[in-house]
This record gives structure tokens, sequence and C-alpha cells, in this order.
């Protein structure tokens, strides 16, 4: 929440007293990777690319945390995707996220090995993790970073952390400069995940969780799977309504064409606020950042908060009836007209040629 | 035994017109002048469901924000949908506060406040967006807590509530035991809208300004606040280029589609 610095920014670090950078304590990068169901999270194999680069660049190491009921398995993808060295914290209470637990045995785990960098994923789970990590720590963390890269701020080299700012209108670098580690969140679909190699070698430590009942404050009791959520971030083709797509006939219209296309649904910030789409598949900077192969934007106007949530998509399609409309700015093609005549139309051309 | 909650709100520049907001590429300020500030929409979402507790269960509802003078305006509000009483952190040691400073001076605000059983949070804000604040704030006053909450149901005997806070896959059922820091969404209820009488009443309810003496008193040191007690900077801002050369096919609509379709085709992309 950079609330009045954003404002500030201009004189913001010239003001700050400046101490002499020790690049060594930014060397050494640790990912937190989450675990479902004994699997890696795909955002932290994404993360973990990025993290290789920046180790390249400050001649340092990248290490893995994973904390579940069994984390082997786990242990084996990070490696395979780069982790040079991975902390698995194993215990069966640790199966489903636990808030106290997993904070305190990540604070423990950074006071011990003294990462400079601490990189995590931003789903719902990690952006819960993070800030209370960051807290106890006392240090920075920076959230939904689109970008991350060394620069030469104020006269020394330091992480530079790029966030997109006023629902992505503007994009804002945010350094950390005294406080370490620096830490960051990254959504799902917003860096490029690597190529596995089977057979990096890694090596494996396990941590004991050293935990008790105190550490279960907040205790998760089970979880409910709802729907097939997850698939958007991994959704070749997603279908995508605004507030406009509604009177062409709703829900039932995107859907067809979704599944016309083997593609998913998803909705803007204003489509879902009006309960047309679930939150859960709000395309948006407040929502889910996504690259699919073709993204399809339906009567929606194509302001900047929701067309960050899929700018890295590799085709970008817009149709609304508004020809001047911003988010034809963006698309890669753009249709005009009555929305009510395109997508049963597109639905049926679909159809004709399979 | 009544519950005393209270409430963190935000006064946010209207997200609707966040468009209109400018960057001066000279001097990296950003302009935001003529955009009417409104409560950060999903906080309504954690008063109202304040109310509801309250209702239930008895007990009161304060409501709390950090902000410069005219975030008063924000307080009231909620004191015209139903609060009891508002507290405004407001001091110029407050400013150019990251997520980090603003949860510390936000619990010594709730110290000095009184003792609440339970403090109810939007999940985040619309101009940060980070959703940082409400675990912070937890550890800043040494609280359990649960974001992304949708639904809560409070177990007084127990001292402690169960909610649902919601994960990619579907929820989370939690247990967590009160105090703690609760962070909600908008889904979780349909806020009320003032009423006349509500808005009649406000103007008799409490606002007390608190400002860094009864932050330090509540036990946090100046250097905490503000800028000062900020790790992250802001280094820049540039204006984001994201445009790419449309391309845009006409025709009646069964010919824009059957054009569509093919160039899709042809790419490969279907």
């Amino acid at each position: 929440m950079h609330f009045e610095s954003v404002n500030e920014c201009g004189s913001a670090l010239s003001e700050e007293r400046i101490r002499h950078y020790e690049k060594d304590h930014m060397k050494d990068i640790l990912v937190w990777a989450e675990q479902r169901d004994g699997r890696a999270a795909g955002v932290a194999l994404e993360i973990l690319k990025k993290a290789l680069d920046l180790a390249t660049s400050l001649e340092g190491q990248v290490s893995a945390v994973v904390i579940g009921k069994e984390c082997r398995e786990c242990a084996a993808e990070l490696i395979a995707y780069g982790a040079g060295r991975v902390f698995a914290v194993e215990d069966p209470r640790l199966g489903l996220y636990q808030a106290d637990a997993c904070t305190k045995i990540l604070c423990r785990l950074i006071g011990e090995i003294r990462p400079g960098i601490v990189l995590m994923g931003g789903t719902s789970v990690g952006a819960d993790l993070a800030p209370a990590v960051a807290a106890r720590l006392g240090t920075g963390l920076t959230a939904h970073c689109t970008d991350l890269h060394i620069e030469a701020v104020e006269g020394r080299d330091q992480l530079v952390m790029v966030v997109p700012g006023w629902r992505g209108s503007m994009m804002v670098k945010i350094v950390c400069p005294e406080k370490r580690p620096v830490m960051a969140t990254i959504r799902p679909g917003v860096l490029e995940r690597g190529r596995p190699d089977p057979s990096r070698k890694g090596e494996i430590v396990a941590v004991s969780p050293d935990i008790d009942e105190e550490d279960f404050r907040a205790r998760t009791l089970e979880r409910v799977l709802e729907s097939e959520e997850s698939a958007l971030e991994q959704a070749k083709i997603i279908v995508s309504g605004g507030f406009g797509f509604y009177e062409a006939g709703g829900v039932d219209l995107l859907d067809q064409l979704a599944r016309a296309l083997g593609g998913v649904t998803a909705g803007s910030r204003p489509a879902c606020d009006a309960g047309w789409i679930p939150e859960s598949r709000m395309v948006g900077q407040s929502g889910r950042t996504v690259s699919p192969d073709l993204f399809i934007s339906i009567g929606a106007s194509g302001a900047p908060h929701y067309t960050t949530g899929f700018a890295k998509a590799k085709l970008i399609v817009a149709i609304d009836k508004n020809s001047k409309a911003p988010i034809f700015d963006i698309a890669d093609f753009g249709i005009v007209g009555d929305l009510k005549e395109i997508i049963p139309a597109l639905v049926e051309e679909l159809k004709a040629k399979e | 035994m009544p519950l005393n909650i209270l409430v963190c709100i935000k006064q946010v520049p209207d997200p609707e017109q966040f468009d209109r907001i400018t960057l001066d590429p000279a001097t990296g300020s950003i302009n935001r002048a003529g955009i009417p500030p409104v409560t950060n929409p999903v906080d309504r979402h954690a008063i109202e469901e304040a109310l509801r507790i309250r209702e239930a269960f008895g007990g009161s509802v304060a409501v709390l924000t950090m902000g410069p003078p005219q975030a008063r305006k924000c307080l009231e509000d909620a004191l015209a949908m139903g609060a009891d009483r508002g507290v405004l952190l407001c001091d110029m040691a407050f400013a150019g506060a990251d997520t980090l400073a603003t949860a510390a001076v936000l619990a010594a605000g709730i110290r000095s406040a009184g003792d609440f059983d339970l403090v109810l949070c939007g999940n985040e804000s619309v101009d940060g967006a980070t959703g940082q604040v409400p675990a912070q704030l937890a550890e800043a006053l040494g609280w359990p807590r649960v974001t992304c909450t949708r639904k809560i149901e409070i177990a007084k005997e127990a001292g402690t509530a169960f909610v649902e806070r919601e994960i990619e896959e579907g929820v989370l059922r939690v247990e967590v035991s009160l105090p703690a820091v609760i962070a909600v969404v908008k889904r979780i209820n349909r806020y009320r809208l003032p009423t006349i009488f509500g808005i009649l009443e406000a103007g008799k309810k409490e606002i007390a300004e608190v400002g860094c003496a009864a932050c330090e008193c509540a036990g946090l040191v100046a250097e905490a606040m503000g800028l000062a007690g900020s790790p992250t900077r802001v280094a820049g801002v540039f204006q984001s280029h994201r445009k790419r050369h449309v391309e845009m096919i006409g025709g009646e609509s069964k010919d824009a589609a059957r054009e569509l379709i093919r160039r899709l085709r042809e790419m490969d992309a279907l």
C-alpha cells in the first residue's frame, strides 16, 4: 500500500540516507514453493527461472523451501527446475495450509540461512503468508511484481521490483534499500516457466518443523474443492466477458463460445461484481493474471486494471460495440459490432468446420 | 458476552476514475487532482459484517482509518451505516508509510482505542492493492489471522470463529481463536446503505483523533511510523506501454466472424 509515497516518489529516495551497500547481503535467493497434494504449485516453477537469472548476475545460490505432509516428489521437481538446494519441512499436520505454523517455520528458516532475497508465489495462500513473514522479520515486501531485475538505483545495484500501480495505469519501481531479506510476491502466470532438467543435481535438506499446539491458533480444518478454477491459469484459450456482454445473452452465450473453442470463461471486475462470473475467475489486477495462447475479450471497454491481467496473452481478440473502446489498443484483432449477432456467428462458424 | 469489533477502513480515490490519473514524465509525480475520495469498496462489506455480528451477539462496532484529515468522511459514512464510534489516525508522522509501517500504526491505534475481540478489514485496497496490511496488522497485534474470508460464523462460547477462506480451487474451512484479524472479500455479504436516520444519528457519534503521541503511548516508537518505518521505497514510476497493433475486422457480423476464425486457424491459434 504505497499510499502517500507514490505521490511523493520524486523526492522519496533522495531524502533517504543511503548506507554503504554490501552486495553479499543480497546474493542468495530463497523461493517458497507452495505444494498442493504433493506437487509444487506452477508459480514456484515460474519463479525459479527468474531466481536463476537473478542469481547468475548476483553470483549467488538459489534454494527452495517446501512445507507439507510429504515433500519428496515436490523437492525433486524443484531441483529439476533449478533449485540447488531444497529445504523440505514435513509434518503430518501440514498437509493443508496452516497460517501460523507456516509463518513460524519460514521465519525460522530465513533466520538460519539468511538469504538476501525471498520470492514467493502470490497465490491466495502465498498472499497470506508473505506479508506475515515480512512483518515478523521487520523487512520489506512488494506485492504482485511483474518483473524483477538488478538495476543501479541511487548509485548502487539494487533489486528493482516492478509492480502495476493504480490498477495498471502506471508501473511503479520499488526497492528495499536497507532491510534484508528483500521480499517479493509474484502472481501465477506472470513469469515464464523454465524447462525442467531431470538430470540436475541438488541437495534435499530435511528440516524439522518444530511446531506445537500454539502454532495452530488459526487451524485449517479441511479443504472443500469447488470447481475447476485452477484451470484458468493453465487454459490455452480464455473467453472473457465484460459488463457489456450480459445484455447480449449473458453467461450462456459466453459458455457456448468457450465450449465451441475448447476454452474456459472468465470475466472483468464489473462482470464479477454483477455476479455473472464468479470472483475466482476474475481477470485483472485484483484478480487472476493469465497468459493463454488466445484471449478473447467480449463487451469489455478495456480499463487498464482489467487488461493488465492478460497483457501477456500470445494473441488477443477484442469484440465490443464501441469502436473507440481502449480494449482495441491492446488487441491483435478487433471486431466492432452487435455482440448478439457476432457471438452466435462465431459459435456457428466454429461448429460448421468441425 | 458481547463482542467488541473494530473495522479498519481506508479512503481511496474513486477507482472508477483511475483512468484520469496522469503521470508527469518530467518530475515522475502522480497527478490525481479532481478524483473524488471514496471508502475502499470492499471495506463496506467489512463494516456490514461487523454490524451483522453485533446484531446477532450484541457489543459494539468501532471504525478506524489512517489518513489525512479529510479521511474523516469515510468514518462518517461508516457511522451512518450503523457503526458506534470512529477513530481517525492522523499525523504527519504517519505519511509515506508502506504496508509494514501502516500495519504498525494501525495496531498502535487499535491498542489505544480499547480492547477488541475481533478486527475486520477489507482484503485489499483498490489503490495500493497489495493485500498485505491485514496479515501484517495481525502480526503487529500478535494475533492470528485469516484473509480472503467469504463467511464468518462466531462460536462465542468457545471464543473462536469458523470461517471459510477462498483459495483458487475452492475454500479452506478454518477455526480461528479470538481475538483475531479477519480480512473479508466482497462476496461475504451485501452491504446496507445508510438511512436518513442513520445519517442524522452519525452526527452525534464520536470520532476520536489519534496522533503520533498516542501511538507512542501504545508502545510504538516514532521511527516505526510513516516513511521512516517503511523498508520499501518507490524508486520511480513509468507509464505502462502495452499497445499492440490491432487489425480491425469489419463487415457484416457473419462475415467478420468467419474471417476472424479463418485468421485464427491460419495462425494455429485454434
